[in-house]
C-alpha cells in the first residue's frame, strides 16, 4: 500500500497540474443539484456533494456514441472516432467507482466492446472517500461501496488539513509524480485516517433491513411478488430511473443520415428497459408487458441477474434512482418490502 | 484478466461494421415474404449453424436480426426470408438482384445438431417458424444418413400464406422424410388438412428417447405444441425451441432480447426445454 498527502491549500495547485496533463472533468454545482463537467476554473470544483445527476457513465459510456461511418453507394465502413483523448474523472464517489468497475465486466466480457475498451483505456479515476451520508436515499453501506473497494487509480481521503491520497495502480502514481507539494504521508496522517474510518463505522450504517444475502434470496422468492404490483402502479415509465443509473446499460442503435442521403454515421443511444416497446418484436409481440415487470426486470438486474452472472450486484448504492423518481417510488423501500414478505 | 496485446487488438476492430453483402437473387414468396440470396465478398461461406440468424443492416434504415434459411451445406450464397412489417423490411422488399446489404453474424446457437445424430427428428413449424427451419431441414437432407426417420408438421393460418411451395411438394413427394401440412382456415382449392397444428401431433407414431422435437413458431403456438410433445413423452431436454427476440446488438450488451439473466442472442436463439422450463419471466407469461 501506497500513500501520499497533500496540504489542502495546495489542492487547486494540483487541480491546475492535472487540468494540463489531461482533459479534466469533477463535480460542480448546478443550481441545487451537482453535475460532472470538463474543469474550466478550479474553483469551480466542489467536492462536498450529493451524486451528480448523472453518473460518470456518460464520459466512458456516451449517450450517443458514434460506432462507425458508412456510406450506402458505393458500400463502405469507416472508423467514425479517429482518436480518444486521455481524460481524468476528479473526485468520484466510490459508489461510481462501483459503477464504473461494474460496467467493466459487462463490457470486457466477450464479444467485447471497443468503444468502451478504448475510452477506459484513456481514463483515469481519482475518487473521494464520503465520510458522511449523501442522503436519505443512499444505500451504500448495504451495498458495501461506502468504503473504497478498488477500482480506482487514486482515492482522497479528508483528514482534517490534509488529505490522504492512496496511490493504486501505475496510472495514478504518474499524476502525483514531480508534483513538489504532494508528500509521502506521515505515520500520524495513518493513524488520522484509522480513526476516520472507525468513526466512519458510527456514521453508515446497513439501509436494508435485511443483510445482502438475505436480499439475494428474497429475490429468488419474489419475482410473483404483490410489491411489483403496486412499485408498478406508481411507476409513470419515464425512464429516469434507468437514465441516471451508473450500471444501467441498455442501448438502442440508430443511423443518422447526411442531407446526400447516401452518408451518415450508425450510433447507438441509451435507451431504457421502462420504455414501453422496448421488448417488443416487429410482428407486435411484446414479452415485457406492463410497468411492474418492467420495474420488477431492473430491479432484478441489480440484485439477481448479475450476481448469477458476475458474482456481482449491480446496485451502487447511489440512490439516484429513488432521488430521481416522479412517483417517488424508493428503492430501499422495495427492498426491504420484498425482503420482509419473502423472509418471513 | 486478458493479456493486454489481445486487448489492444479488440480495440482496434469493431464488431459493430457490417460486412458487404450482395444480393444475386430475390423471389416473392407470397404476399407479404420475400426470400433473398445473399453473397457475401469473394463469394466465401458464411459459415453458421442451422439456426443461427444474421443482423441485415440497410444504411439509414438501420440493422434487424433475421434467421438465415439456408443450410451451410448450400456453399458461396446464403438465404433469408423476410416479412414485410417495419421500416427497415419495407425498404428490404423493394431491394433485389444487384443491390447491396450491410451483414454482420452469424450470431447465437443453431440447433444442436451434433446432440441430434442419429436421432428421430420430428420438426413442427408455426407460421414464419418454418424459415428458420429451412436451414435444419436443409442440413438434413443434405446428411440424410446422419439422422433416424424424419417427419415435418407445418402449419400456418391459411393456403396462401404456404411458405417454400415448391420445396415443400417436393418433401411431400419424397419417401425418406414424413410430410404433414395443416391450416387453420382452408379456402376452396385446399385439399389437405385443416385446423390447428396441435392436432396432427397426436397420430404421430414416434419413440420418444429417440426422438428430438425441434418447434419453431409464435409463442401461442409453442406453447401448446411443446405440451402435446411431453404428452408423447419426449425428455425436456430433446425439445428444442427457437425463440423471437428484438435484438440491437447481437453482442449481449443492448438488452433488448433480455429473458431474466440471459441474452438470447447470445445463449440462444434456440433453447432446449429444460432451460425453457425454468424462465419464470418474458418467455411465454402474459402481462402479470
Amino acid at each position: 500500500m501506497k500513500y501520499a498527502s497533500l496540504n489542502k491549500t495546495h489542492l487547486n495547485n494540483w487541480l491546475e497540474h492535472l487540468k494540463n496533463k489531461a482533459k479534466l472533468y469533477a463535480p460542480r454545482k448546478k443550481e441545487n443539484l451537482f453535475v460532472l463537467r470538463p474543469v474550466k476554473e478550479v474553483s469551480d470544483v466542489c467536492l462536498e456533494y450529493i451524486p451528480t445527476i448523472l453518473p460518470p457513465k456518460k464520459y466512458y459510456f456516451p449517450q450517443k456514441e458514434r460506432l462507425f461511418k458508412f456510406s450506402s453507394q458505393p458500400f463502405k465502413t469507416a472508423k467514425a472516432i479517429d482518436k480518444f483523448d486521455e481524460f481524468i474523472l476528479f473526485g468520484v464517489h466510490t459508489c461510481d467507482i462501483a459503477g464504473i468497475q461494474c460496467m467493466d465486466v459487462v463490457f470486457r466480457e466477450s464479444p467485447e466492446d471497443p468503444n468502451y475498451l478504448n475510452r477506459k483505456d484513456k481514463m483515469a479515476i481519482i475518487g473521494i472517500e464520503c465520510l458522511k451520508y449523501c442522503d436519505k436515499y443512499a444505500n451504500c453501506a448495504s451495498m458495501g461501496n461506502h468504503i473504497p473497494r478498488g477500482g480506482y487509480d487514486l482515492m482522497i481521503i479528508d483528514i482534517g488539513d490534509k488529505f490522504i491520497i492512496h496511490i493504486n495502480s501505475e496510472k495514478g502514481e504518474r499524476l502525483i509524480k514531480d508534483v513538489d507539494f504532494i508528500k509521502g504521508s506521515a505515520a500520524e496522517d495513518m493513524v488520522k485516517l484509522d480513526r476516520i474510518r472507525e468513526e466512519k463505522k458510527m456514521v453508515f450504517k446497513d439501509e436494508f433491513s435485511a443483510p445482502l444475502s438475505k436480499v439475494y434470496e428474497s429475490f429468488d422468492k419474489s419475482f410473483n411478488s404483490d410489491v411489483w404490483k403496486d412499485v408498478g402502479k406508481r411507476c409513470v415509465g419515464c425512464g429516469n430511473c434507468t437514465a441516471v443509473c451508473p450500471t444501467c446499460y441498455c442501448f438502442d442503435v440508430s443511423d443518422e443520415m447526411e442531407l446526400n442521403l447516401n452518408d451518415g454515421v450508425r450510433y447507438r443511444i441509451w435507451n431504457s428497459c421502462q420504455m414501453d416497446d422496448f421488448a417488443k418484436v416487429a410482428g407486435g409481440e411484446d414479452f415485457r408487458k406492463g410497468r411492474q415487470s418492467r420495474q420488477r426486470h431492473r430491479y432484478y438486474r441489480k440484485f439477481k441477474y448479475p450476481v448469477d452472472k458476475f458474482n456481482r450486484y449491480f446496485c451502487t448504492g447511489c440512490g439516484r434512482c429513488s432521488r430521481t423518481c416522479m412517483a417517488e417510488i424508493s428503492l430501499i423501500d422495495t427492498v426491504n418490502a420484498l425482503s420482509s414478505v419473502a423472509l418471513e | 484478466m486478458i493479456e493486454r496485446e489481445i486487448l489492444l487488438e479488440k480495440m482496434k476492430t469493431s464488431p459493430y461494421k457490417p460486412m458487404h453483402g450482395k444480393i444475386v437473387a430475390a423471389e416473392m414468396l407470397t404476399e407479404k415474404e420475400k426470400l433473398f440470396r445473399i453473397e457475401l465478398e469473394g463469394k466465401i461461406n458464411l459459415a453458421h449453424e442451422p439456426g443461427q440468424f444474421v443482423m441485415i443492416s440497410i444504411f439509414g434504415f438501420g440493422e434487424a436480426p433475421i434467421s438465415v434459411c439456408s443450410s451451410p451445406s448450400d456453399k458461396g450464397y446464403f438465404e433469408i426470408t423476410v416479412r414485410n412489417v417495419g421500416a427497415l423490411t419495407d425498404k428490404l422488399h423493394k431491394l433485389g438482384k444487384g443491390d447491396t446489404l450491410g451483414i454482420r453474424g452469424p450470431f447465437g446457437k443453431g440447433f444442436p445438431i451434433d446432440n441430434m445424430f442419429g436421432y428421430d427428428v420430428m420438426i413442427v413449424a408455426g407460421g414464419l417458424g418454418i424459415v428458420p427451419l429451412r436451414s435444419l431441414i436443409r442440413y438434413i437432407m443434405f446428411h440424410r444418413n446422419d439422422f433416424g426417420n424424419v417427419q415435418i408438421l407445418l402449419g400456418c393460418k391459411s393456403p396462401k400464406e404456404l411458405l417454400f411451395e415448391a420445396e415443400t411438394k417436393e418433401w411431400m413427394r419424397r419417401a425418406e422424410i414424413k410430410f404433414n401440412c395443416t391450416v387453420d382456415r382452408g379456402d376452396p382449392d385446399w385439399k389437405g388438412n385443416v385446423g390447428l397444428i396441435t392436432t396432427l401431433i397426436p397420430n404421430v407414431d414416434i419413440n420418444p428417447m429417440r426422438t428430438y422435437g425441434v418447434v419453431v413458431g409464435p409463442p401461442i403456438m409453442y406453447k401448446f405444441v411443446i405440451v402435446k410433445l411431453l404428452e408423447k413423452k419426449i425428455p425436456d431436454h430433446q425439445i428444442i425451441v427457437s425463440l423471437e427476440r428484438k435484438m440491437k446488438c447481437g453482442l449481449g450488451k443492448c438488452g433488448h432480447c433480455q429473458i431474466e439473466g440471459i441474452y438470447v442472442c447470445q445463449s440462444g436463439p434456440v433453447f432446449n426445454y429444460a432451460q425453457l422450463k425454468n424462465f419464470k419471466g418474458e418467455c411465454h407469461e402474459k402481462a402479470i
